[in-house]
């Protein structure tokens, strides 16, 4: 599936959306500012800068790394990052020995507080059906090299349990601070398709 | 007959073969379409509302016809969940639903 399938403004689909909204606000069961403050959250406060900061301080505060592998849920709560809908979270950490990829091959599961909403790669068939089957050439086609003696994890996430990776701290950053590190993170090293790369 | 869907449903994705490549969206925006984030936030606000809950949203796009599945995108199964559920639970009828639907594309011409 790709954006160019998802069906425009004046389409049958968006018409459904109006009548549905229409229908719930005549019978006072949602407000506008309601809808509102939802779509303001999902489009400027969810994201993986929140993300990018959990990891960085994890890379810089060796307590809270043990605290975050420990009890994802309350170490990122700590950060002021709350489940959306409480789920537990659990965070796995990419070494030279080990890889981690996480995957939603029921839906599409993701950790909204720390990520925000997932693209629309990581809610596609083609992803969802192969990161089970074969994660290395997954990684191959995101351009992410790991060593053949790597072991690699996948982490199917269901609606209880949301997995979000603790990627490598790339080489050449010793004189950053968790600021500027976490201006390293990429969304897409936290789901464990790609690393996070030194800084140029 | 028990319907099969409840052993092997088409959303069940893992290791299923013949999806092709992954295509990736360079600077993709968290929507796409104005309509996607208010069906986001209609289903949000229905389940903070408890006129339904998330297992029950979840099986509702499970319950999705297995070829509609394949060829929607994730929040035209979001819409379509949702209206299910509200339909089933009487929040609001399929008769008022229609006319509203019908209203809005007359207005559309």
């Amino acid at each position: 599936m790709s954006s160019n399938d998802i069906p425009g403004p004046d389409s049958e689909t968006a018409l459904r959306v109006k009548a549905l909204e229409s229908l719930l606000l005549e019978k006072g069961l949602i407000e506008t500012s309601a809808i509102d403050e939802l779509i303001d959250m999902f489009e400027n406060r969810l994201g993986p800068w929140n993300g990018a900061k959990v990891v960085a301080r994890a890379w810089t505060d060796p307590d809270y790394k043990d605290r975050l592998l420990q009890n994802g849920t309350a170490a990122i709560a700590e950060m002021g990052f709350e489940a959306v809908q409480g789920e537990e979270m659990v965070v796995v950490e990419n070494t030279a020995e080990v890889h981690n990829l996480v995957v939603c091959t029921l839906c599409s599961c993701f950790p909204w507080a720390t990520l925000g909403l997932p693209p629309v790669w990581y809610k596609s068939a083609p992803f969802r059906a192969r990161a089970a089957r074969d994660p290395r050439g997954v990684l191959d086609e995101f351009g992410t090299q790991i060593g053949a003696d790597t072991e690699l994890r996948v982490w199917d996430s269901n609606a209880e349990v949301r997995y979000m990776v603790l990627p490598e701290r790339p080489v050449r950053t010793e004189g950053l601070n968790a600021e500027a590190l976490a201006e390293l993170v990429t969304r897409d090293s936290m789901i464990g398709v790609s690393k996070v790369a030194s800084p140029d | 007959m028990r319907r099969r869907s409840f052993l092997n449903g088409v959303h069940d994705m893992g290791g299923m073969h013949g999806f092709g490549p992954i295509v990736r969206e360079a600077d993709e925006p968290v929507f796409h379409e104005e309509w996607e984030a208010h069906t986001l936030a209609l289903a949000r606000a229905m389940l903070a509302g408890l006129y339904f809950n998330l297992d029950e949203f979840r099986h509702s796009m499970e319950r999705i016809e297995p070829s509609y599945y394949l060829r929607s995108s994730y929040y035209e199964r979001w819409l379509e969940g949702t209206i299910t559920l509200l339909l089933e639970k009487g929040v609001i009828s399929q008769q008022e639903f229609q006319a509203r639907l019908d209203e809005l594309t007359e207005r559309r011409g």
